[in-house]
């Protein structure tokens, strides 16, 4: 791992190339992620479209407010991650420092809000399996099993980030970080904007959807 | 030649230290230096080929007769399944691209190393941990699903350990994605100075080919194999038709990935197949741009076609049709191949050593599994034979005819590169001529016996096929002569071979500007690019015949 006073790792010849296979390769990662979160999203959207009754029916049963809430927090995050990386660009690392704990707090909320909800979830017996709601109405579970599926997985990637985030923050205290070597603190930013627009995704899909009808 | 600053021939000096030096375990365990790595999957891909290629041994002994008696009707689906899992997941895919790719790309490229080291061994990891899985199930067990873990018999009927093998195969499937991640890296940002993209050899425009679809298919295979645990595990349903699910679904997922997988296996031995072309016939290859821009062609269109193999799903007859007309134009591109590697040929000076002989198999065998792919996608020719030996016999000319033969020209290619050693070349010849006669004698009857009606994964079976199924065992008592030998040889020497030269092939191409083993850091001095990949113009010096001959 390259480090303040060697920040170049020896298979690269430059800085410069060294950065841009990090970011490359994290762009690639995100493309497979697409991939990833694509299957479910395709498979949401087919069943969606079989069932338009009983997923309207369902997604009323999520609590928007806790969605709603989350989205704003998510946001807020990915801005404070933004201004870590642009204070990373100008080498004022204290700042970097406030904006990476900023992030890091915002993530753990989310987390906080996420679980209030997943209990409430379960009160009102909204996991699928033999316990569930609406026994009668098996297309409503199908809306569930996405609803799991894609918000703890999209959690998982909030915990993984959540670790990203803290060993830059304390890189970043160990002053292995200067303004011509930043770019691992660029690359996490890339995949917390990730993780923020699979949320935006997943928000509509899973809150807002036919809560008119 | 012109390729190179002369500073590179670092063999003309005292001998460097080579990177297999050090001998400690740890020195192995925990290196992250590409060639190492290669060797560790070298090794591990070879050991899943010898037990897969048991599990199908017995079940070769099992179809001797028409009422086979050695064998439960469990125990043979639980057989084919783990053939087929691990010889696709733990053989073919990882085979060129992560055992010889990691060895040769970042050398073909005049890098020290690949992008990104830790993640490569990481992936060796996995793909250890993976196996590990795969053979745990087997141990505890099987699975009888079929390598395809067809809904909703795996997800709600099969009473075998499926959860264990699918996780087995989850995890190497992230083994193969951050492999595929690393080659895109390397080969985009690690270029020797002059490097330019068509002065790059297509061995690396397959394999920059195939990790495209690694980094894009695998992840579909990854959550369908994750909902269809998650189903089996809650028992709700996304596949299962009584809560509404639909098992089609995960047929559509499940090809969407492994139409493009056969790809990643046959594509690298097609890039092996060029470099042996160029060396062997001491010419360009012809149509040097379009081989590499066929590769490309072949991993895009390659992810529209996934529907060819669910024409009797009950898809609709339009659908049917689409994937059709698709999967004849993704064969366009392998066409172009085959007709440019026999340009090659034409007017070249061909030598016969033991890579070029597996090569040239590789062309014929892959010539009749892609012109059966064709009848295959033919929607109602596939009506008829889908589901019987046909099938059966068509990939195999495919996947074990044509990218198993690469992958064992590229292995003796590079096996004086890896090793240091050079084999018996006549022990060489006389594997890779077993191998073909071997092969055609195990698979020809099946196109035959498939074509008659004989199903796919029986056992028991009609009186009037038997015929075929005592041919096709014994072609595979040859294909499997044909396979040992080369282990005893190639083990052989290690110890006992002669040592090799920087290039005894003398072929063009980075990776034979160093040492045989290469040092630790490939090249003393980065290279320079200023030429063609396959520059055999100026008066290259002839091979002095027998240098080979250990
Ligand atoms: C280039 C390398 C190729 C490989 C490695 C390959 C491999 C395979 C494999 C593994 C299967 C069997 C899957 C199973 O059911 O277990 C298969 C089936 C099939 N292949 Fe290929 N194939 C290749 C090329 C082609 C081409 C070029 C075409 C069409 C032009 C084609 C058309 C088909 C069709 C239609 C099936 C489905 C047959 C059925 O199940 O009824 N293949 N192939
Ligand atoms: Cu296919």
């Amino acid at each position: 791992m390259p480090d303040a006073r060697q920040p170049l790792a020896e298979q690269f010849a430059t800085l410069p190339q060294q950065a841009e296979a990090s970011r490359l390769g994290m762009w690639a990662f995100l493309c497979s992620e697409v991939m990833f979160f694509g299957g479910l999203f395709l498979g949401y959207i087919i069943y969606r479209h079989a069932y338009p009754h009983a997923f309207a029916v369902a997604s009323r049963e999520t609590d928007v407010l806790y969605g709603t809430l989350n989205t704003a927090i998510l946001l807020t995050s990915s801005l404070t991650m933004a201004l870590a990386v642009f204070a990373s660009k100008e080498g004022q690392f204290k700042e970097v420092r406030h904006f990476l704990i900023a992030t890091i707090l915002l993530a753990i909320a989310f987390l906080g809000v996420k679980a209030l909800e997943y209990t409430d979830d379960f009160h009102k017996h909204l996991f699928p399996g033999p316990m569930f709601a609406d026994a009668g109405e098996p297309k409503t579970q199908l809306f569930f099993m996405f609803y799991w599926m894609m918000t703890s997985l999209h959690a998982l990637h909030v915990i993984i980030g959540i670790g990203l985030l803290s060993a830059m923050t304390v890189r970043s205290a160990k002053n292995h970080f200067s303004a011509e070597y930043h770019n691992p603190i660029e690359i996490t930013g890339l995949y917390w904007h990730f993780v923020d627009i699979v949320w935006i995704f997943l928000y509509p899909l899973l809150y807002l959807i036919n809560r008119h009808s | 030649m012109n390729e190179l600053a002369p500073a590179t021939h670092t063999h003309t000096s005292a001998p460097a230290e080579s990177y297999l030096d050090e001998h400690t375990v740890r020195s192995w365990l925990l290196t992250t230096d590409h060639k190492r790595i290669g060797v560790l999957y070298l090794i591990s891909i070879v050991f899943y080929f010898l037990v897969a290629a048991v599990a199908v041994g017995i079940m070769r002994i099992e179809l001797l007769h028409p009422h086979g008696t050695l064998l439960l009707n469990e125990t043979y689906n639980k057989l084919f399944t783990l053939h087929g899992v691990l010889m696709v997941w733990f053989f073919l895919i990882p085979s060129i691209p992560s055992a010889l790719g990691n060895f040769i790309i970042p050398i073909m490229i005049g890098a020290r190393d690949v992008a990104f080291p830790k993640l490569n061994l990481l992936s060796w990891y996995l793909f250890m941990i993976g196996g590990g899985f795969v053979l745990y199930s087997i141990m505890i067990g099987g699975v009888d699903t079929g390598w395809t873990f067809y809904t909703p018999f795996s997800s709600t009927y099969s009473n075998t350990h499926v959860l264990t093998m699918v996780f087995g195969v989850f995890i190497a499937g992230f083994s193969s994605i951050l492999t595929g991640l690393n080659f895109i890296i390397t080969i985009h940002k690690m270029r020797a100075p002059g490097m330019r993209w068509f002065r790059m050899p297509l061995f690396l425009w397959s394999l920059y080919s195939t990790s495209i679809i690694l980094v894009l298919a695998t992840p579909v295979l990854a959550i369908t194999l994750l909902l269809m645990a998650v189903e089996r595990v809650w028992g709700i349903g996304i596949f299962d038709p009584r809560l509404g699910g639909d098992p089609i679904l995960f047929q559509h997922l499940f090809w969407f990935y492994s139409h493009p997988a056969v790809y990643i296996m046959v594509l690298p031995s097609m890039g092996v197949v060029s470099e042996l072309m160029a060396a062997f016939t001491r010419k360009e290859v012809f149509g040097y741009e379009w081989v590499a821009g066929a590769s490309v062609a072949i991993a895009v269109v390659g992810f529209l076609v996934w529907g060819h193999h669910m024409f009797v799903s009950s898809q609709s007859i339009y659908a049917g049709m689409v994937f059709s007309i698709l999967s004849f134009i993704v064969a366009v591109p392998s066409g172009i191949k085959v007709f440019n590697w026999t340009a090659t040929l034409y007017q070249g000076s061909i030598s016969f050593e033991t890579p070029m002989i597996y090569a040239l198999g590789f062309i014929g065998l892959f010539a009749i599994g892609g012109l059966t792919g064709l009848f295959l996608a033919a929607l109602a020719v596939d009506v008829h034979v889908t589901d019987t030996y046909f099938v059966v016999a068509h990939f195999h000319y495919i996947m074990v005819g044509g990218a198993v033969m690469g992958f064992m020209g590229g292995l003796h290619y590079w096996w004086p590169k890896i090793t240091g050693r050079l084999y018996p070349e006549a022990f060489g010849r006389l594997a890779a001529i077993v191998t073909f006669i071997g092969f055609n004698f195990t698979f020809f009857p099946q196109f035959v016996m498939g074509y008659l009606g004989m199903p796919r994964r029986y056992h028991n079976y009609a009186p009037e096929f038997q015929v075929y199924h005592v041919l096709s065992t014994a072609g595979a008592s040859i294909l499997g002569i044909g396979y040992l030998l080369p282990v005893i040889y190639l083990l052989w020497s290690l110890r006992y071979g002669k040592k090799a030269p920087a290039n005894p092939w003398h072929a063009t191409g980075l990776e034979w500007q160093t040492t045989s083993p290469p040092p630790k850091h490939n090249f003393d001095e980065t290279p320079v690019v200023t030429g063609p990949p396959y520059d055999y113009t100026e008066d290259f010096e002839p091979k002095p015949s027998g240098v080979l001959h250990a």
